[in-house]
């Protein structure tokens, strides 16, 4: 739970369907942002949306990519048949942009909108302890540049709600005489949407002033998710997805629908299936540092998954977590051996015993499995009933043959990391 | 205890203290666990008064509830209202709230309402950030301080435990948590924090106190002004802190040693260095762990500490090793001087736990061998409730196993049904059945109704089954023909159970007594009792016709032959004389009682009066 970014048409859709209450009816955005996804039927656009063979169009994908226009994942000024044509030899193709790499399958199509250079303005909102941080310039688009040093900033202390007066006074002063009111009362409003709908962030680069009209040509945002209960109705049907290049795995996705049907935390991320180091922490910070401590040692490349499982999950929920990330770990055998580290700090109030329960079933099940591919599994863990928990999972060593080691607290937490990587590389 | 016990007072707290050895606080949400495990952290730290002074429970009613004090019980208690509270308990100055994301900003907004409420801990995790930013701000304004949300709380040693802070006692021992020494320790994470006590004991003479401050992007308190109290305590000689990726916080810290504002020395080290590890952004799981900034990722934050003059180490691998060489430097140059280790008071072993683990045990008060409802599933005897349907045992086996524990063959378990099935009902005007009628028409309920029938249930009605059992086994057993058996008791005086009725006779025989005879005949192994009676029968209706085996009698003596087919013959006595028969009847007869109850009922019958006509009124 926390900050959490959407789609750009996510984002405007909101505005067009919102804004206006926020501005008394001025300034309305139409609902003109058409998502593309990998299932979409492209022939059966134009009918449900006429405006698509009348209108010049922009295309572009939409998965928070930054600077698309300079990795050339811009289409401007182009008709349907065009944009038809650009999009279908892009999408589910792998693009690199920057340092990442990932596969596009979400675009967003919209009207062209022609404008000048200088009508073209930077602004955002962003959230800070004190309040929010509303940002301007007077220019905008791809090369604004160093936007924290150029951009007039207006600091909205905690529970305000700046008029249009001030937005004209403070923050929009270096803007063309005759449009300073319209983008002080656009602007109002959007901190008004911002707001009340619990952003933590939201660009618009640029905002285009067209006659009278007000258009967020290019737009960014992040909701706060631990919001939902307050704004999710005026969400709507919202979407977030992951960063650029992280394709969730139906295993991440799952972990994920555990984690919403619990009050506990399960968290799982694969960062290399072929990795041969695989953890199954207990706790949000201590996962961290396991993952600090494997990279640490230097053994980056090998990480296999990052993930945390806390708050006293039940056996049930901890059984099915430490199930799939065992069947994950043994798809594919590695000649040289895998790690499996099964660690945690003393904890606090979750019963060590009874979540190891669920870890000893799945561990179990999948013994064949991890004896014929070599696992060797560190424990280390404290809290309420470790001793006994420890000695359970312990047991399996005789048991099952499973080629486990066990430690408690009188081991420093991150020991068994250096304990199982020596001389494993 | 301490055998010398000085009162502990309470004095002014300095600015830079936010609790002591007599804080008390107040518990929002009824947090039964989280309450004992402060109390009990209260015992061993030898505390006078309990840490938690009352609890409110905003869903609930006002009263009181028994807590432990060490070997004693304690009533804490419990009010609906937070000012209600605070009324009555001027002292409290820390208000912990369980409240969930949705409420507990309605809980904080509550206590600052109350001045004295000092400090705020809010535990909840998913706050929404908005929301919790208007709180810190009017915090600020207000002189609050809030610890939270997303934490398990803090805890200062040997004086005042936020909830389920370093968890058990055990655990509270092990890691010397019962007296203080001289580290002040601070992170972001609850459940490093325990970790991070763990580390403290073992490497110096202890923690002085510690505050995780939770893992959301704005904290209530951030890890600076924790550190910024202990810098000002003389009581703390050391600072350990635990900083994590993302956010800026931690450049305060670099900016305060910069300045000289932080002169202790400061072991410190940022967790998330594997951040640079994933080619994509990943959200750690806390909300706050997320780098935007090349700034806010760990390995930035750690060098420019280290640059700052904190000790920070290679890796979380020598964290321990760095405090303790830390350790050992001020104990060298005598700014630590450690003191013999006070013995901790025992505490008394829970008793649950205790008995869990085999170290006490207790002769129970009861014993049950039919039935256990304690498992995954409920045992009839040792027939699971879903084998009993799997395996049709029907409503017989159910009685068969829960009367007698075990599960007779199919023909014992088919004669209990029939049993049941044919003194079910006998009409109205049978005395229960009218006794019934009665009490349901003077407007009583199903049970009083039925319990009043069933309350006529005896010697004279129904008992014959019992008695003619009794009478029939008695002289089988003792070897009497049958005419010495009816010399016997013609010779007492005493009619046989189970013979005679009024109505029915040879030649116009009772078709209950019919079917049960029949069903005895085909499908019991042996019945001797029943061929015994009915001896005793040929020889009484010689004398008059109507002096048959009566349905009574034909139940209780088969049923003693049932039982004695199925159990040695003291055992099968042992169900008669415990009254099985009669049971057997009152369980039928119930099923008639509560027909009629239902009957009178649909039939909208009035109070009923008996007729003076019908009762003859005379002196005698």
């Amino acid at each position: 739970m926390a900050q959490k970014a959407i789609r750009e048409a996510d984002g405007k859709k909101m505005m067009a369907r919102l804004l206006k209450d926020y501005t008394g009816g001025k300034y309305p955005v139409k609902d003109r942002y058409i998502t593309i996804g990998p299932e979409t039927d492209m022939k059966k656009l134009p009918n449900k949306y006429k405006w698509l063979l009348k209108e010049k169009l922009v295309v572009k994908p939409d998965q928070l990519i930054k600077r698309r226009g300079k990795s050339k994942l811009l289409l401007l000024n182009t008709d349907w048949k065009e944009a038809e044509k650009w999009i279908k030899a892009r999408m589910s193709k792998k693009v690199t942009v920057g340092k990442t790499t990932g596969i596009l399958d979400h675009f967003i199509v919209e009207p062209f909108i022609p404008h000048e250079q200088k009508d073209e303005y930077y602004f955002a909102i962003t959230s800070v302890l004190e309040g929010d941080l509303v940002l301007f310039y007077h220019e905008g688009g791809v090369d604004v540049g160093d936007i924290d040093a150029k951009a007039t900033k207006m600091l909205v202390p905690v529970g305000e709600m700046p008029t249009a007066a001030e937005f004209e006074k403070k923050l929009v002063a270096k803007a063309p005489k005759d449009r300073k009111k319209m983008l002080a009362e656009f602007f109002e409003g959007m901190y008004k949407f911002y707001a009340d709908l619990n952003f933590a962030y939201l660009e618009i680069n640029p905002v285009v002033v067209v006659g009278k009209d007000v258009y967020p040509l290019d737009l960014a945002a992040k909701l706060d998710d631990t919001a939902r209960f307050v704004s999710g109705k005026k969400w709507g049907d919202v979407e977030f997805p992951s960063p650029f290049g992280r394709i969730r795995t139906p295993e991440e996705e799952y972990i994920d629908m555990l984690d919403g049907k619990t009050g506990s935390s399960l968290k799982l991320t694969v960062l290399n299936p072929e990795g041969r180091i695989w953890t199954m922490v207990a706790g949000g910070g201590a996962s961290v540092i396991y993952a600090d401590t494997i990279t640490d040692l230097g053994f980056m490349d090998e990480m296999a998954n990052y993930g945390e499982y806390s708050g006293n999950p039940n056996e049930e929920f901890t059984y099915l977590y430490a199930k799939t990330i065992l069947d994950l770990m043994t798809q594919k055998p590695n000649k040289k051996g895998k790690y499996l580290i099964v660690g945690g700090g003393i904890a606090n109030f979750t019963d060590v015993a009874k979540t190891f329960t669920g870890i000893i079933r799945a561990l179990r099940e999948y013994g064949d499995r991890l004896k014929k591919q070599n696992v060797k599994i560190y424990v280390r863990r404290g809290g309420p009933n470790y001793a006994a928990g420890l000695k359970n999972i312990g047991a399996l060593k005789e048991e099952i043959g499973l080629d486990i080691e066990v430690y408690g607290p009188e081991t420093h937490m991150t020991n068994i990391v250096s304990m199982a990587l020596k001389g494993g590389k | 205890m301490a055998a010398k016990k000085t009162t502990q007072k309470k004095t002014e707290k300095k600015s830079y203290e936010l609790f002591d050895k007599t804080t008390q606080a107040f518990i929002y949400n009824r947090q039964v666990a989280a309450t004992q495990r402060m109390l009990d952290f209260d015992y061993v730290s030898d505390r006078e008064t309990p840490s938690v002074a009352a609890i409110i429970n905003p869903t609930g009613k006002d009263g009181l509830e028994k807590f432990f004090f060490g070997p004693k019980e304690i009533l804490i208690p419990v009010f609906k209202s937070m000012k209600d509270a605070a009324k009555k308990h001027k002292n409290v100055d820390v208000m912990i709230s369980f409240a969930s994301f949705r409420s507990a900003p309605k809980s904080v907004e509550e206590a600052f309402e109350i001045k004295q409420l000092k400090t705020i801990v809010v535990i909840a995790e998913g706050v929404p950030e908005r929301r919790m930013k208007e709180l810190i701000a009017k915090a600020k304004k207000l002189d609050r301080v809030i610890i939270g949300p997303a934490t398990v709380g803090g805890i200062q040693a040997g004086a005042f435990k936020i909830g389920n802070t370093a968890g058990t006692i055990d655990n509270i021992i092990e890691s010397k948590l019962g007296r203080p020494g001289s580290v002040g320790f601070v992170s972001k994470s609850g459940g490093l924090s325990n970790e991070a006590y763990n580390i403290i004991a073992r490497n110096t003479d202890g923690l002085y106190e510690g505050i995780a401050i939770g893992g959301d992007m704005y904290p209530g308190s951030t890890l600076m002004d924790h550190l910024m109290r202990y810098e000002k305590n003389p009581k703390v000689k050391m600072l350990v802190c635990l900083g994590e990726v993302g956010g800026v916080d931690e450049y305060n810290i670099v900016e305060a040693l910069d300045k000289k504002k932080i002169k202790k020395p400061l072991v410190m080290w940022v967790t998330g260095t594997c951040a640079k590890a994933f080619k994509t952004d990943v959200q750690f799981g806390h909300a706050g762990a997320k780098a935007d900034a090349e700034a806010e990722t760990a390995d930035a934050k750690n060098k420019a500490l280290k640059k700052a003059g904190a000790i920070v180490p290679n890796s979380f691998d020598d964290y321990a090793l760095k405090i303790n060489q830390t350790y050992k430097k001020l104990v060298k140059n005598g700014k630590i001087k450690p003191g013999p280790e006070p013995v901790a008071p025992i505490m008394p072993a829970d008793y649950a736990k205790a008995m869990k683990a085999g170290e006490i045990r207790k002769p129970s008060s009861f014993i049950s061998t039919i039935s256990d409802e304690r498992g995954e599933e409920l045992f009839y005897g040792d027939m699971a409730i879903s084998d009993v349907f799997k395996k049709d045992i029907g409503l017989g086996g159910v009685l068969s196993i829960l009367w007698f524990k075990k599960l007779m063959p199919r023909y014992a378990c088919k004669f209990i049904e029939n049993v049941l099935m044919v003194v079910a009902d006998h009409g109205p005007a049978v005395s229960g059945a009218h006794n019934t009628i009665v009490a349901t028409r003077a407007g009583k309920d199903l049970i009083s109704s039925l319990v009043s029938g069933l309350l006529c249930i005896g010697p004279r009605f129904g008992g014959a089954i019992d008695g003619a059992a009794q009478m029939f086994s008695s002289a089988y057993d003792r070897g009497l023909t049958p005419q010495e058996f009816i010399d016997e008791m013609k010779a007492k005086g005493v009619n046989i159970q189970g013979i005679g009725h009024r109505v029915k006779s040879v030649h116009n025989p009772d078709m209950r007594v019919t079917v049960m005879k029949n069903y005895v005949k085909k499908n019991f192994k042996k019945s001797p009792l029943l061929d015994y009676a009915l001896e005793v029968e040929k020889l009484t209706t010689s004398k008059r016709d109507n002096l048959i085996l009566n349905v009574d009698g034909v139940i209780g003596i088969c049923f003693a032959d049932m039982l004695r087919n199925e159990f040695p013959k003291n055992v099968a006595d042992e169900y008669i004389n415990m009254g099985a028969l009669n049971g057997l009847f009152v369980l039928g007869r119930s099923i008639g009682f509560m027909g009629h109850h239902m009957d009178q009922k649909r039939l909208k019958q009035p109070m009923y009066r008996h007729p003076w006509d019908d009762i003859l009124y005379m002196k005698e």
